[in-house]
C-alpha cells in the first residue's frame, strides 16, 4: 500500500496571516513617515545617515551569520529595523562613519553574540546608541542641526541644544522656556521642527506609524499606553526646574518619547510576554524616563530607561505569569 | 455580552459544506476496521481469518472499563487480520473484511421501547453498541454515563459548537436529525440525572439554533460566540456556567457532562434500535476536493473511497488531514480508514510546511492560550528537556487546541513540542 506518501506535520495546519516578515516589514513601513519628516527637516543628510546605518546593520548581520555558520536571514527585516532605529537615535549632524560603527556594534555585540534574533536581551539599536554615547559623547550630544523653517526658541538646534537641553540648562533665559512651553512651542514639538535626534522630533509622524501598528496588533497597546500615561502622571508631580508642572504636552512630545514608546519599548524580543508584565514594563520605562529627565545627568532618559527595563524582562515574566485556567 | 471563554483565535471558517445535505456513501468493497478506535485499551479480537461476518456483528470485545466494542460494518468475509494504516497511531491491528454487498444484519433492527429501562440497562446498551465520543477524542460514552455517586451531574451540555474550521458534520446532523439528537440528549440526561439541559451552538449556525429551539422543548438552546476552540469541553463549560474544570480534573468535578450532538444521535440509535456504531457522518472538504460533501460512511472505509465519491482530487494531493485544520492529524496515505473519531477528511490546496524560526517573544501564544498557559516558555523548557519545569508551568493542562501554533509568527513547532513534553511528563509519572 501507500505507494505515494503524503507530507505529514504536526497540527495546526493553518496559520495566521502575520508571519515574521509581515511583522518586521510592517514596522519598517510604520517608521517611514518619520524618515520623510527627517529628510524634510534636516535635508538629504538624514537619508544618507539612515541608508548607511541600515546597510551596515544588514552587512554586519550577514557577515556574522556566515562566520557563525548560521543561516543567513538578512531578508527577515530585523536588521533593517535595527539600522533605522539606530539612525533615528543620532543627532542629524554626526559624521557619516558614526551610524556605521553604531550599527555594527548593535548587530554584532548586542544581537549576534547572544545568538541572533530572539536571543538578545537588550534592544540592539539602543545598545548601539549607548555605545556611541559612551565613546563619542561630544558628537552624540552636540551635533544637532536646526530644522528647516527655523526653531521656535530660536536657540535649539542652532546653539547645539534640543528643547530638553534648554529646559535643563541652568543658564537659560526664562523667556526661552516660556516660548518652548507655549502653545506655539508645543505645536513645533508635535510637528517636529525642533532640534533633536534624526527620527525622534516629529510626534505626529511617529504617531501615524505607531497607530497603524496598534491597529494591526503588531505592537501591544499595554506598553505604549502605560509608558505614556506614566509620563503624563509624573509630569504633573515632578517640576521642571522649579517651574510649575504645567506642561504635560511638553514632556509627551519632546525628546524621543514617542519613538521609544511606540517603536523601541515595544520591541518583542526584549520585553515581557505576559500581559501584566507589559503594563509593569511600560510603567517602569515611564518612571525612569522622568527620573532621568528631572534629576539625571542627561537631558533625555528614554533610551536608558528602556535598556534598563530590558534587563528586568526575564524577572518580570517570571513573576507575572498569573493564574492558569482551572487553578482557582 | 457574548457567551464565550478567554483567549482563542478566529481562523477563516471555510465551512464549504454547511449547505450540502448528508449523502450516503455506498459501502466500499473492503473495509479495514482497527481494534483501537477509542481512548483506552484496544478491543479483544473475536474473529479469525476466513470467518463470515454479518453487519453489526461484534468482532472486537471491550477489554476493561475504558474500552469499546468494535462491530463489523459490512457483511462478508474476514480477508485478513494485520497491520494497516491507522489515522491516529500511524498503523495498527485491523480486521480487513471483504464486503459481500448484501448488508445482511446480524440481528433484526427494530424499534424498542426504552422508557422503562433503568439507567444501568441504558448504559449497558450504549456499551454494547460501542459508542464513543464522535467529536474527535473518541472517549467511550458508557464511561461518561457512569459518574461516581459523589460527583452528581447537574448540567448536561450537548455540544453543537463545531468550532473547527471546514467541518460541518455536526451542523448537518443537527439540521437533518434534530429529533434523534434531542431524544439522545434526553436519554443521557435521564441516565445521569441532569436537571439543567443545554444545547450549545456557535452563532454562525443560526439555522441549527432556530431549528433546535423549536424541536428541543426540554433544552435551553444557547448560541455561543463563534471563536476557536469554543467547543473544547472546558472552554464551553466555562462559557456557559463560568465554572472552571479544575486543573487535572474532569467536567464532573464541576457538575457538568458534555456530549457531542453526533454522539447523542448515536446513543439514541443504540437505545432505540439496538444499533451498534457502524457508520458516522464526516465532512470531506478542502480546496483540493472537487465537490466537498458531508457523507455518511461506514467505519473502516478507506479515505480515498470517500474522496472519490466527492469527485476526487483537483490536483495530486500533497497533504491529507483527518479532522479539522487546527487539531487534525496529517496522514501519509489516502488508504487510511475512517474510524469512529474521524470528523472529517481535509485536503488543502497546498502542502507547504513552514520552516520554524527562533522565538521572537511576541507573546501572541500567551495571549491566545485558552488555558492561560505560556506556550513559548514551556516549549523553551521542553526543547531543553527540562520536563519538570514544563510540568511546573502547567504543560499537562494543555488541550492541544493549536491556537499558539496558529498565531506564532515564526511558525514554531509549539503543539508538537507540547505533545512531546506531555508524553515525557506522563512517562516519568508512571
Amino acid at each position: 500500500m501507500a505507494e505515494k506518501r503524503l507530507k505529514v506535520s504536526a497540527s495546526p495546519h493553518i496559520f495566521a496571516r502575520q508571519n515574521l516578515k509581515f511583522v518586521m516589514y510592517a514596522v519598517i513601513l510604520a517608521l517611514m513617515p518619520a524618515l520623510f519628516g527627517s529628510i524634510y527637516f534636516y535635508g538629504l543628510r538624514a537619508l544618507y545617515l539612515v541608508i548607511l546605518s541600515v546597510a551596515a546593520a544588514v552587512v554586519a548581520e550577514a557577515v556574522c551569520q556566515w562566520a557563525y555558520k548560521r543561516p543567513i536571514t538578512i531578508t527577515d527585516g530585523s536588521a533593517i529595523i535595527t539600522g533605522i532605529l539606530l539612525a533615528y537615535n543620532l543627532p542629524p549632524g554626526v559624521p557619516y562613519w558614526m551610524p556605521v560603527v553604531g550599527s555594527v556594534f548593535a548587530i554584532v555585540v548586542a544581537k549576534q553574540f547572544f545568538g541572533g534574533l530572539g536571543y538578545n536581551f537588550i534592544n540592539p539599536a539602543l545598545a548601539g546608541r549607548a555605545f556611541l554615547m559612551a565613546s563619542w559623547p561630544v558628537a552624540m550630544t552636540h551635533d544637532w542641526l536646526p530644522p528647516a523653517g527655523g526653531t521656535i526658541s530660536g536657540l535649539d538646534g542652532i546653539t547645539r541644544a534640543t528643547p530638553l537641553n534648554l529646559i535643563k540648562a541652568a543658564d537659560v533665559d526664562p523667556s526661552v522656556i516660556e516660548r518652548l512651553t507655549s502653545l506655539e512651542g508645543i505645536r513645533a514639538l508635535f510637528f517636529g521642527n525642533v532640534g533633536g535626534c534624526l527620527g525622534e522630533t516629529s510626534a505626529l509622524l511617529l504617531l501615524i506609524g505607531g497607530i497603524a501598528l496598534l491597529i494591526l496588533k503588531i505592537i501591544d497597546y499595554r506598553i505604549t499606553l502605560s509608558y505614556l500615561l506614566t509620563v503624563v502622571v509624573l509630569s504633573l508631580i515632578l517640576p521642571i526646574k522649579g517651574h510649575p508642572p504645567y506642561n504635560i504636552l511638553f514632556q509627551l512630545f519632546s525628546g524621543g518619547l514617542f519613538l521609544g514608546a511606540f517603536f523601541m519599548a515595544t520591541d518583542m524580543v526584549t520585553t515581557p510576554v505576559t500581559k501584566r508584565g507589559r503594563w509593569i514594563f511600560g510603567i517602569g520605562c515611564g518612571i525612569f524616563t522622568m527620573l532621568i529627565r528631572t534629576f539625571g545627568g542627561y537631558p533625555e532618559g528614554v533610551s536608558y530607561s528602556i535598556l534598563f527595563m530590558n534587563v528586568w524582562t526575564p524577572f518580570i515574566d517570571r513573576y507575572t505569569m498569573g493564574r492558569r485556567f482551572g487553578t482557582r | 455580552m457574548p457567551i464565550t471563554f478567554i483567549g482563542g483565535v478566529h481562523p477563516k471558517e471555510a465551512k464549504l459544506t454547511s449547505g450540502s445535505p448528508i449523502e450516503v456513501l455506498p459501502p466500499p468493497k473492503t473495509v479495514y476496521i482497527p481494534l483501537s478506535q477509542h481512548t483506552g485499551k484496544p478491543a479483544r479480537l473475536l474473529v479469525s481469518k476466513g470467518d463470515e461476518v454479518k453487519l453489526g456483528q461484534k468482532i472486537g470485545e471491550a477489554q476493561g472499563f475504558i474500552s469499546a466494542n468494535i462491530h463489523a460494518t459490512v457483511s462478508g468475509k474476514v480477508k485478513s487480520i494485520g497491520r494497516f494504516p491507522h489515522p491516529v497511531l500511524g498503523d495498527g491491528i485491523a480486521v480487513e473484511i471483504e464486503n459481500d454487498g448484501e448488508d445482511t444484519w446480524a440481528f433484526e433492527i427494530t424499534e424498542h421501547d426504552y422508557e422503562k429501562l433503568t439507567p444501568q440497562e441504558i448504559i449497558d446498551l450504549v456499551k454494547e453498541a460501542g459508542i464513543v465520543g464522535l467529536g474527535g477524542a473518541a472517549f467511550p460514552s458508557h464511561v461518561k454515563l457512569s459518574p461516581p455517586k459523589e460527583k452528581p451531574i447537574e448540567i448536561l451540555i450537548l455540544n453543537g459548537c463545531e468550532c473547527e474550521p471546514y467541518l460541518t458534520c455536526d451542523h448537518r446532523v443537527m439540521l437533518e436529525f434534530p429529533e434523534e439528537v434531542v431524544k439522545g440528549g434526553e436519554i443521557i440526561a435521564r441516565v445521569v440525572g441532569a436537571k439543567r439541559r443545554i444545547i450549545a451552538i456557535e452563532d454562525n449556525k443560526p439555522d441549527a439554533i432556530a431549528l433546535l429551539k423549536k424541536k428541543a422543548a426540554d433544552f435551553e438552546v444557547i448560541p455561543v460566540k463563534t471563536k476557536y476552540p469554543e467547543g473544547a469541553e472546558k472552554q464551553l463549560i466555562y462559557a456557559l456556567t463560568r465554572r472552571e474544570v479544575p486543573s487535572g480534573g474532569l467536567p464532573m468535578d464541576v457538575g457538568c457532562l458534555v456530549h457531542n450532538v453526533g454522539t447523542a444521535k448515536a446513543i439514541y440509535q443504540a437505545v432505540r434500535y439496538r444499533k451498534p456504531l457502524i457508520e458516522r457522518v464526516i465532512t470531506v472538504t478542502g480546496e483540493n476536493i472537487k465537490e466537498p460533501k458531508n457523507l455518511l460512511v461506514r467505519i473502516g472505509t478507506p479515505a480515498i473511497e470517500a474522496i472519490n465519491h466527492c469527485g476526487g482530487y483537483i490536483k495530486p494531493p500533497e497533504k491529507l488531514i483527518f479532522g479539522g485544520p487546527m487539531m487534525g492529524i496529517a496522514q501519509y496515505t489516502d488508504q487510511v480508514p475512517v474510524i469512529k473519531g474521524t470528523s472529517g477528511i481535509l485536503v488543502p490546496a497546498e502542502g507547504e510546511i513552514p520552516e520554524p524560526g527562533p522565538c521572537i517573544r511576541c507573546g501572541r501564544c500567551v495571549d491566545v492560550c485558552p488555558m492561560g498557559l505560556h506556550p513559548c516558555i514551556i516549549v523553551d523548557y521542553v526543547e531543553n528537556l527540562k520536563f519538570d519545569d514544563a510540568k511546573r508551568l502547567g504543560i499537562l493542562d494543555c488541550i492541544e487546541c493549536g491556537c499558539c501554533g496558529y498565531v506564532c509568527p515564526v511558525r514554531r513547532q509549539l503543539v508538537h513540542n507540547l505533545k512531546f513534553g506531555k508524553a515525557e511528563v506522563w512517562r516519568k509519572k508512571d
